[in-house]
């Protein structure tokens, strides 16, 4: 039980066979069986068009799910995104009508408040010690209710024409926004964070045991801290991407937005418990859930029966790993059982 | 603890209805129903028709819903599970209700509600079966199962709506006619609460729950069953949800694809209020009861108040943040306590 | 003197026994193997109704395996189980019960929400007439039980913030409730003060005239000698033998316990002992260890010593900065060490293996590179970013320097066996290169030959100058390889011997306290 075999029993499986064979890999292949299915069978897939909406589409999910694989990793988890991302809009908008500021600082004050508000998750989790379902069960409705306080029932549309024509502008012809280059730098940078720092590499110790991650020397509270600014700053962000998407700043924008990511980052492959996950496995989750929806409603698939397909994706992809995993246990306690059985037998020593 | 030790038994004999009263000014919902009454009275000064009959009435019928739903959900976290799907399951079984006066206007009430609440409790049996079989978090299963029921609901209903007008008026009556003053559906809701609460502090299937939240590990070793019970807890609480979808339709004008989305974190928020811990193990149905009329009531409190009514969401939010943190101190100061009064001991 | 006892001898036949009691549990030849480790190969108890009966042995003799068949936590791979003269063998830990055996924990499990009466009754709470719970009568019960044990417990408090005797308590009125026959306690003594302890005999003695048998597992001889009536010695997975209290003596008992020539197993080699590496003063931390004072110098290994829960990882934590401790100083090469943080500790040169692997000392479900490397994670960086080619050179560098065995550096380090994560403990805070390593338990839960491939590496470690902090349980590992024993007991070091003076009666003796002037 506390001793496992030696490594020569186990069958040896390289470094990249498993790379190539785990969990999110294989999201990966089924994103690119689904996008290959997809321009084969659903007329006007294959085309430009398509890149371009479901790029937006997709864009404000995939941001969020950048920060929340992090604090899912570690162990917590914010539930508090889309509010935050409804009260940067309402801040946003009021700023806007009311100020008379240059856009460009309206936009840099409203992220602040993701600023503040991660702080003030960050503040209750690590520094208090509460647990982060309850706090951002609570934050969710506080933000979400500061953004009424802040703008009422009322919209704020009258923001610069050109911004709404840049979010929805595209690199030359091929389809893609422009701001995707901007989403790619936020990818890219959580991408190095998690993969190849010190900070990320840390992130894992402390999700799998907060225990050995003291041992090592890494601050668990400091580190937990600076992860729920993150979320609350990348949430902001999308909050301005969406007002100026939609060309309307309101307290509802975003609503709902919290399970969508959370979906999204648990189907790429990260762990509940912690410890476990990657960012190109989290970009696979975001793409497959965008790229099912958008093929099946150009399909002509009812609406409806595209969150039937989200919500069983996700129920799958974590019972999958517990029957794996049991199948693999009953493997190899039969084995387990042969070897000992052999070695009592013969009498040989075991090194 | 020492303290303890140091005190002669005898005392203790004598100590039965003292116990119970001691025990009712420790207990989580003390708080809670205090919250409650200070803002009903403060509301009644400023604004004396808050007590109104006609107010009262409307306050009860506000709250019976969410009553029901969070005690539901209240024995499942207790377990130490959460159930996020119950806003999407209030949903079909209200949409069914709608359907099946539809297609049979003539049903006998009574078999719409046990057949409601048999519908919720096959789809809380679902939740409890993947939730047991896989051994993954009930948070991560049914949101899963959020996204799935909804999905059932929105393509079952489409851009169909069931009207109350198009109810049996018994039917409807429910929501209108009082009993001593009290709405009958506020009457089964109260009804629940108190079935649920004897079951959940008397019955010893309840008390296991309690002791699965507690400490899975040891229950298991003491050898209670704990995936059937959690399994159980989830029945319960599809079934109740069940109950709280009939009296929906009821209640309210128009059933349809959305009816009940977005309920699931109020009624946590509710639970968590009324003193249930998210980490299972302690809290009462009667706090989750509580914490569901603190937060209907704020609504109308801020209205009657002429508090500009878009405070109330972030005094919900508040509220929880409150009821978290003062849960928080209570046990800090309860360990600090230990460590002095056990430092003695070297 | 410690070789006169051989392994295998002939167990003393129990004629001469106070043969009072019928037999209440006997276990014959019991044998349990996990994987490749063989953790129980002759398990052999024979209890008798109405007597105390002490099971003493060695860190890793198989006693808590022995425990954990007869709790029927684990079902044995041979021999015999009776339980009141009726064969039996328990699948569940509710088997057990059924069987009228209940087994009192060190640490006992109640469930912290639930009320202490609930906890003595949780699934056989008495019930009235319209099958509800009567709490009145549960709280009469409970109280009934406590003024039987002679010990005031509030029924209706709830468990959570109890003591660990009064927790104890609680499992023993639990298992009155339960009308056990056999009641095991597996080191109940550990963490109780000397009121409590006395508290609990006299519990144990009430039980024992009532005709209950009682299997008492304890280090501390005084306790055995003073309690029970006859003593079963383990070692090695193996009955050695069982003795009438009366007729031995504590050095016949420990003899046999160790059995074995220390100083060919555990070879520390001498080397030059250099300048004070660190120095720790006056370090106290209210309720787990008080004023403790030692040096450690180059090239030396330090065993601190004594029974579990005697407060030495306690101090090694608290020196290593991961918990925080209420006053005294630790300095590190002449200078202060910030208290309370590992980071510190580290930049500074101390390396800690913690005495829990795999909670502790590694990421299970990270590769052998990844965690070979965790300590480096600043150190590896260029600009900032991990260079995978650096860290996985590293890695291997360190792998193979140790020898651990595994099939690629990506192998999640769980697949590893438990004496080849050890190796990548060491390996990631030798790859700080320390000046000052903790080792905690070193080699508890590894089996024989890689125990050894660990000994030579820590005398090879302080042969090239680097200070050494090893706790240990195992008294030959202690014995063979400090240069100067520290032996704590009850939070407070209680004596401190140089190799020369170290024998295994006086550590124990030490460990125990008051033995001191009977050897």
């Amino acid at each position: 039980m506390s001793e496992t075999l030696s490594p020569n029993i186990v069958k040896a499986r390289s470094g990249l066979a498993k790379r190539l064979t785990g969990s999110d890999a294989i999201i990966i292949y089924i994103l690119v069986a689904v996008i290959i299915v997809s321009m084969i069978s659903v007329r006007f897939f294959a085309s430009t068009l398509t890149v371009g909406f479901l790029s937006i589409q997709v864009i404000p999910i995939l941001l969020i799910a950048m920060p929340m694989a992090l604090v899912i990793i570690s162990g917590e988890i914010d539930l508090s995104v889309a509010s935050i991302a409804g009260l940067t809009s309402a801040v946003m908008g009021v700023l806007w009508r009311d100020s008379g500021w240059d856009i460009g600082i309206v936009i840099l004050v409203s992220v602040l408040v993701g600023v503040v508000c991660g702080v003030f998750n960050g503040f209750l989790i690590t520094t208090l010690g509460l647990p982060s379902l309850a706090v951002t069960i609570g934050t969710l409705a506080l933000y979400r209710g500061l953004a009424l306080v802040v703008i009422g029932d009322q919209k704020v549309a009258n923001f610069p024409k050109e911004l709404n024509t840049f979010v929805l502008s595209k690199i030359g012809t091929t389809g893609i926004p422009v701001v995707m280059i901007f989403v790619v730098i936020i990818i890219a940078f959580f991408a190095v964070l998690l993969h190849f720092t010190p900070f990320g590499r840390g992130l894992y110790a402390l999700g799998f045991s907060k225990e050995a991650a003291t041992f090592v020397g890494i601050r668990v509270g400091q580190a937990k801290f600076w992860l729920f600014v993150g979320t609350g700053v990348v949430s902001s962000i999308v909050g301005v991407f969406l007002t100026l998407r939609l060309a309307s700043a309101g307290p509802d924008n975003g609503t709902g937005m919290e399970l969508s990511v959370i979906a999204a980052v648990l189907l790429g492959g990260v762990s509940i418990f912690g410890g476990k996950g990657s960012i190109p496995g989290v970009v696979g989750g975001v793409l497959l859930i965008g790229v099912l929806t958008y093929s099946l409603r150009l399909a002509k698939v009812p609406e409806t029966a595209l969150i039937i397909v989200t919500g069983s994706l996700l129920v799958l992809s974590v019972v999958a790993p517990s029957i794996v995993s049991w199948a693999r246990e009953r493997l190899r306690l039969a084995r387990v059982h042969r070897v000992v059985q052999q070695t009592s037998s013969s009498g040989s020593p075991h090194a | 603890m020492s303290i303890d030790t140091a005190r002669p038994p005898v005392h203790t004999d004598h100590g039965g209805p003292l116990h119970a009263v001691r025990g009712f000014f420790r207990s989580r919902e003390i708080p809670v129903a205090g919250a409650l009454i200070a803002l009903v009275i403060i509301t009644t000064v400023i604004n004396p028709r808050f007590l109104s009959p006609q107010s009262v009435k409307d306050l009860m019928l506000n709250a019976t819903i969410v009553i029901i739903l969070a005690v539901g959900q209240a024995l499942v976290i207790i377990t130490e599970n959460v159930d996020l799907s119950i806003g999407s399951i209030l949903g079909l079984v209200a949409f069914g209700t709608g359907t099946l006066f539809n297609a049979w206007p003539g049903v006998p009430i009574p078999l719409v509600f046990l057949g409601g609440m048999l519908f919720g409790a096959v789809l809380g049996a679902i939740n409890g079966f993947l939730v047991t079989a896989a051994k993954v978090p009930a948070l991560v299963i049914t949101l899963g199962t959020m996204y799935i029921f909804r999905g059932i609901l929105t393509s079952w209903a489409g851009s169909k709506q069931y009207f109350s007008g198009d109810n049996p008026k018994a039917f409807g009556n429910l929501s209108v006619d009082v009993f001593l003053g009290i709405p009958i559906i506020t009457i089964v809701a109260i009804v629940v609460v108190i079935a649920v609460g004897i079951f959940m502090h008397s019955v010893r299937a309840g008390r296991d729950l309690y002791a699965i939240g507690s400490d899975r590990d040891a229950a298991r070793l003491f050898g209670i069953a704990v995936g059937p019970r959690v399994l159980a807890a989830f029945v319960a609480s599809g079934a109740l949800t069940g109950l709280a979808g009939v009296l929906y339709t009821s209640r309210y004008n128009s059933v349809g694809a959305l009816t009940g989305s977005g309920l699931e974190l109020d009624v946590v928020a509710a639970v968590v209020v009324g003193g249930v811990a998210i980490s299972g193990g302690t809290g009462t149905v009667f706090g989750a009861a509580i914490g569901a009329v603190l937060l209907s009531t704020i609504t109308s409190s801020l209205t009657a108040t002429r508090v500009d009514k878009f405070w109330q969401q972030a005094f919900v939010g508040m509220l929880i943040l409150a009821a978290i943190i003062v849960d928080r101190a209570v046990s800090v100061r309860n360990a600090r306590k230990l460590r002095v009064s056990e430092s003695r001991d070297v | 003197m410690a070789n006169e006892v051989q392994p295998g001898i002939e167990p003393p036949p129990p004629s001469g026994t106070p043969a009072s009691g019928t037999p209440a549990l006997s276990l014959t030849g019991a044998s349990k193997t996990f994987g490749p480790v063989v953790a129980l190969a002759d398990g052999t108890i024979d209890l008798r109704a109405g007597e105390i009966h002490a099971l003493v042995g060695e860190n890793g003799a198989g006693k808590s395996t022995l425990v954990k068949i007869l709790a029927g936590v684990h079902a044995p791979d041979g021999g015999d189980f009776e339980v009141g003269g009726v064969g039996v063998s328990f699948k569940t830990p509710a088997d057990s019960k059924a069987a009228g055996v209940s087994v009192i924990y060190q640490e006992p499990t109640l469930f912290p929400d639930l009320t202490v009466a609930e906890n003595i009754f949780i699934g056989r709470q008495p019930r009235n007439r319209a099958g509800l719970i009567n709490r009145g009568e549960m709280r009469r019960m409970a109280r009934d039980l406590f003024t039987t044990l002679g010990v005031p417990i509030d029924p209706d408090r709830i468990a959570e913030g109890l003591s660990i005797a009064d927790q104890q308590i609680i499992e023993i009125a639990k298992a009155i409730s339960l009308d056990a026959k056999v009641l095991v306690m597996d080191e109940p003594t550990a963490a109780l003060s000397g009121v409590e302890v006395d508290r609990l005999f006299g519990v144990a003695r009430g039980l024992r005239d009532k005709g209950a048998g009682i299997l008492f597992i304890s280090h501390r001889f005084e306790e055995v000698f003073a309690l029970c009536d006859r003593i079963t010695v383990m070692r090695d997975g193996r009955y050695i033998g069982v003795h009438n209290t009366a007729d031995v003596t504590v050095p016949q008992i420990v003899k046999e316990m160790v059995g074995r020539e220390l100083g060919a197993l555990f070879p520390k080699v001498d080397a030059p002992v250099g300048e004070t590496v660190l120095s720790v003063e006056g370090l106290t931390r209210l309720g787990t260890f008080r004023d403790i004072s030692f040096e450690v110098k180059a090239g030396e290994i330090v065993a601190l010593a004594g029974l579990v829960g005697a407060g030495r990882t306690e101090v090694v934590r608290a020196v290593f900065g991961i918990d925080r401790y209420d006053s005294g100083s630790v300095t590190l090469h002449g200078k202060a060490l910030a208290p309370h943080n590992p980071q510190a500790a580290i930049t500074a040169g101390i390396g800690f293996v913690p005495e829990d692997r795999r909670k502790q000392g590694l990421v299970m479900d990270l590769s052998v590179a990844k965690n070979a490397t965790l300590t480096l994670r600043k150190a590896l960086a260029r600009f900032g970013l991990i260079s995978g080619n650096r860290e996985r050179r590293t890695a291997e560098d360190w792998s193979s320097r140790l020898q651990v065995k595994t099939g690629s550096q990506d192998y999640a380090v769980s697949t590893l066996s438990g004496g080849n994560q050890q190796k990548v403990v060491l390996a990631k805070w030798l790859a700080t290169e320390p000046t000052l390593l903790i080792v905690d338990e070193p080699t508890r839960g590894i089996d024989v030959g890689t125990k050894s491939e660990v000994h030579r590496l820590l005398s090879d470690l302080a042969g090239r100058g680097i200070a050494i902090i090893m706790v240990s349980s195992e008294l030959p590992e202690v014995l063979g390889m400090a240069d100067r024993i520290l032996v704590m007991h009850e939070g407070r070091i209680t004596a401190e011997l140089p190799r020369a003076e170290a024998t295994a009666e006086r550590v124990m003796s030490a460990a125990t306290s008051s033995l001191e002037g009977a050897l």
